[in-house]
């Protein structure tokens, strides 16, 4: 596999919700809104990028046997930078994440890309692993908030600024932002994702 | 949310009806979807949660308040409880084999599966973030496990269903599963400012 491929295997391919269907917990609990989404994706793409850097760095004398704790430690020390850094400079974002910053650590795509990928390559490759699959992860994310955001409230938000606002005129449907919403909204973005891979063949 | 001086009746209900695990906060999606196929295996899941849940907060409770928090180790929380949480699994996974084989035959293959099950780490956290004492926190951890449970029973009960109805091709699969979800969570949103919760 080239280093393109490596790269924008994560994007549609192999999307690690849309396809592979894991990290599902995130990616519908945060995706109220673009705002909160992107910031969940950011997150999760650091520590992914930095995880699977240092553990395609340590691969070559890690022993067989505890490399899964060996990953874990790893992985919980970057969510624990994650987790003090968001503290400090997004306490709102910080707030409306909760729980899930420091559950990165179990985000079964962390592990999972740690254990399939970073585990048996280089370092260049894992980088441009962690970097596809993270934007394939804050892409979905992203686009999910979006679309959640837009019916349920009327507008989208991305980095603290309004994209876009519908106005008074706009009737939104509150169920998109409140929890069935988001199961609903995933289940056709599957839908869609599939669809559009068996266009292109 | 849940704070201590809530009667225990009505931490039951907040955490298996109005907060459900799974539906309404969406933890323990992966096991959720993965495991859901047969109602027995749902079940068989089920209890093993509750069984891992009760054993891992309660470690967690007592890992935190007489060894991180006296010695001021906060920022170590997130690694030492994922860690407790993953050995207490193996630990209790090597007992069951051997002095409870019948238990183990049971529920022994979904023990494995639990530790990435991301409701049970978060529940330890959550505790914490609470400020429960010992006794509410058992409680409350408990009442978790039996909304998820509840929730993985009642939609293998629908999927044995969903299995032999006619579904449009696209939406087979993920997608229909996704959608049946969100029925039920609305079927939940239902409970929501029960007893004024």
């Amino acid at each position: 596999m080239n280093k393109w491929n490596v790269f924008v295997n994560g994007i549609m391919k192999e999307n690690p919700v849309l396809v592979l269907v894991i990290g599902l917990c995130p990616a519908l609990a945060v995706s109220g809104s673009a705002n909160d989404a992107f910031g969940m994706g950011i997150a999760a793409t650091f520590v992914l990028i930095a995880s699977n850097i240092l553990i395609s760095a340590v691969r070559k004398f890690t022993p067989d046997q505890i490399r899964i704790p060996i990953f874990i430690v790893i992985i919980s020390t970057f969510v624990t930078i994650v987790d003090y850094t968001m503290h400090a400079a997004d306490p709102v974002l910080y707030a409306n994440l909760g729980v899930f910053v420091p559950l990165i650590v179990v985000n079964c795509i962390i592990l999972g890309r740690a254990e399939a990928f970073a585990y048996r390559n280089d370092v260049l490759s894992s980088i441009l692993d962690g970097i596809g699959m993270g934007i394939g992860f804050t892409l979905t994310l992203t686009v999910l908030g979006a679309v959640r955001e837009i019916i349920g409230n009327g507008t989208i938000t991305l980095l603290n600024y309004e994209l876009l606002n519908l106005g008074e005129g706009f009737k939104p449907a509150l169920m998109f932002i409140m929890p069935p919403g988001a199961f609903l909204v995933l289940g056709f973005l599957i839908a869609l994702n599939r669809l559009l891979i068996k266009r292109k063949g | 949310m849940i704070s201590n001086d809530m009667a225990w009746y009505m931490i039951i209900v907040s955490a298996v009806l109005i907060n459900n695990i799974v539906l309404i906060r969406f933890l323990a999606l992966c096991s959720f979807f993965g495991v859901s196929n047969k109602l027995e295996t749902s079940i068989g899941m089920g209890m093993a949660v509750i069984f891992v849940m009760a054993i891992a907060s309660s470690a967690s409770w007592i890992l935190w308040t007489y060894l991180l928090l006296p010695f001021k180790l906060e920022f170590l929380r997130t690694a030492a409880f994922i860690l407790v949480i993953a050995a207490l699994v193996q630990l209790i996974e090597m007992y069951l084999r051997k002095a409870m084989p019948a238990l183990y035959q049971a529920m022994g293959i979904y023990l494995p599966l639990i530790t990435t099950n991301c409701a049970v780490l978060a529940v330890a956290i959550l505790i914490i973030d609470y400020n429960l004492g010992f006794l509410n926190s058992l409680i409350y951890t408990i009442a978790v496990a039996v909304g998820y449970t509840l929730a993985i029973i009642l939609f293998a009960g629908i999927r044995e269903r969903i299995n032999i109805a006619p579904i449009p091709e696209f939406l087979k699969g993920y997608p229909i599963i996704f959608i049946t979800a969100s029925l039920m969570s609305m079927a939940f949103l239902g409970f929501s400012h029960l007893f004024g919760l």
